[in-house]
């Protein structure tokens, strides 16, 4: 049993979250890119073994999406943080 | 089989002849296997059989068999959603009703039934119309009532008190669980003994690619020169892709099931219910087996968790409240590769001579013997069979997804 902790509520049971899969962000201009590209970023998975940065939603809590970092062979999060949108969004 | 038996129990050597020999690692494989589990070993052995191609190397970072091929739930069925499911399958099951002859191996082949349960009105239409793609194909599979369900599983609750009451089953005669281990171990076997070499405890670390083309594959034992490389993996496939690189659409999660201790023999078709995500099926040793759907989120973790125990447990006694006082022995978790339509994928890649069979997600196993084939097919043709072209990893670039959502205990 893992706990996470939410930016907003702090450490909770994984139970009250959802898993929103990796971070993986849109290409900035979706009509410039070719169809492969745009297929890589619909379909295809970096599935890391190691270090994740991922989404997650507090579902049972604040009901707010937020980012985690969190290894994905033994599952410790190392650190959760909001999405800043005023960053460059394709980092 | 048996007169071997009488032999070896009257000599005095106690000791059983070896299953498959440690060979040195050679140089240069015509095929290297990335995998040692049933899907790989499959493979090398029709390769060996059906082509008579012998200089095959499979190569497996630990025991043969010791990832997914060992930690499923050893449950046979063809009943699918799609088409291409059902007809893949159903020869995959047609393979396994021959296997123990074939490989003069037991592997408890015991086709005893699968009921899938359908809870709800949507569940009971999609059981209908999955029963009519079934027969449609020639493949053994009605839909029946509670009154049949209660015949055939006489400990199953029908009545009205469960939050989820049985409305319908699909019934597929044909289903059955097998030995999984027996299943690797007669693959190997046949295939050792048809001059193929099996590398444990051997991990790759890089594959070679020259322009556009796999030239070779270093371990940790040593570098191989090859042509043609295999990724036959579950949970490792896209860190094994990485090295060529080749994208895969795959999200590895943990899947968990458990054994309880063992019963009297009282249960002897195979349940399962999408809704409550959970199937159960009672041993040759008579404990039940059960899984569920895969966790909640990805990862490559194997350990078990208490909300899944808690959650299964629930639901079984939803289904058998006679099993109340039934306790749960072991625990344990595999790893799925999951597509996002739910179906494997098989066949070439953009680099020449690096072929995958991986995103078996929660379905693998039961698709042993034909995926083996056809790969063995595909890899000593260069042609993709048609049974495989639905599956091909370029069906992502050209639109073209299969959504089989027949598998495992995923939803629907």
């Amino acid at each position: 049993m893992i706990h996470i902790d939410c930016p907003n509520c702090g450490p909770r049971n994984v139970q009250e979250f959802r898993y929103g899969g990796e971070y993986n962000p849109r290409p900035p201009e979706p009509m410039a890119v070719m169809a492969e590209e745009w297929t890589d970023y619909i379909f295809m998975q970096n599935n890391e073994q190691g270090l994740q940065k991922e989404w997650w939603y507090h579902r049972a809590g604040c009901q707010l999406w937020f980012l985690a970092e969190r290894h994905t062979k033994t599952n410790e999060i190392s650190r959760t943080y909001y999405w800043d949108n005023t960053k460059n969004k394709t980092d | 089989m048996s007169l071997k038996l009488i032999r070896q129990g009257l000599k005095g050597d106690r000791s059983p002849p070896r299953m498959w020999r440690q060979q040195p690692l050679k140089e240069h494989y015509d095929v290297v296997i990335i995998g040692g589990g049933a899907h790989g070993l499959a493979c090398a052995y029709y390769l060996a059989k059906d082509h008579g191609i012998t200089d095959v190397a499979i190569l497996d970072k630990s025991y043969i068999g010791s990832g997914g091929s060992g930690r499923n739930t050893t449950i046979i069925r063809s009943n699918y959603l799609t088409p291409e499911g059902v007809q893949f399958y159903d020869e995959s099951v047609k393979l396994f009703e021959q296997m123990a002859d074939e490989l003069d191996f037991n592997v408890m082949f015991s086709q005893r039934g699968h009921l899938t349960l359908a809870h709800t009105d949507g569940a009971v239409r999609t059981m209908r119309r999955r029963a009519e793609v079934n027969k449609l194909q020639g493949v053994d599979s009605r839909l029946i009532w509670p009154e049949e369900i209660k015949r055939l599983c006489p400990y199953i609750d029908i009545s009205q008190h469960p939050r989820y009451p049985i409305l319908a089953a699909l019934y597929h005669p044909p289903g059955g669980v097998i030995r999984h281990d027996a299943v690797v171990w007669g693959y190997a076997h046949q295939a050792d003994s048809r001059g193929i070499h099996i590398h444990q405890l051997t991990e790759v670390t890089g594959i070679n690619v020259e322009a556009g083309r796999v030239t070779g594959v270093e371990t940790t034992k040593g570098t191989i020169k090859t042509g043609i490389v295999l990724n036959a993996t579950a949970g490792w496939c896209t860190t094994i892709a990485d090295m060529v690189p080749v994208k895969l659409p795959v999200t590895t999660f943990p899947l968990q099931a458990c054994v309880t201790e063992a019963l009297k023999p009282f249960l002897d078709v195979i349940i399962v219910s999408g809704s409550l995500h959970v199937y159960v099926s009672q041993s040759d040793r008579g404990e039940l087996v059960m899984g569920a759907a895969v966790d909640p989120f990805a990862s490559y973790s194997m350990r078990g968790s208490l909300a899944f125990t808690e959650g299964i447990a629930g639901h079984i006694l939803e289904l058998f409240p006679s099993l109340h006082q039934v306790r749960v022995l072991r625990q344990w978790a595999g790893l799925c590769d999951m597509t996002p339509d739910y179906s494997p994928i098989m066949g070439v890649t953009p680099v020449e001579g690096f072929l995958v069979d991986v995103g078996w997600g929660t379905y693998g196993f039961k698709a042993t013997p034909v995926s083996g084939k056809r790969m063995a097919e595909l890899i000593s043709t260069g042609r993709t069979p048609d049974i495989l072209k639905p599956f091909r990893l370029s069906r992502f670039y050209e639109n073209d997804l299969v959504g089989e959502k027949g598998a495992a205990s995923v939803g629907h």
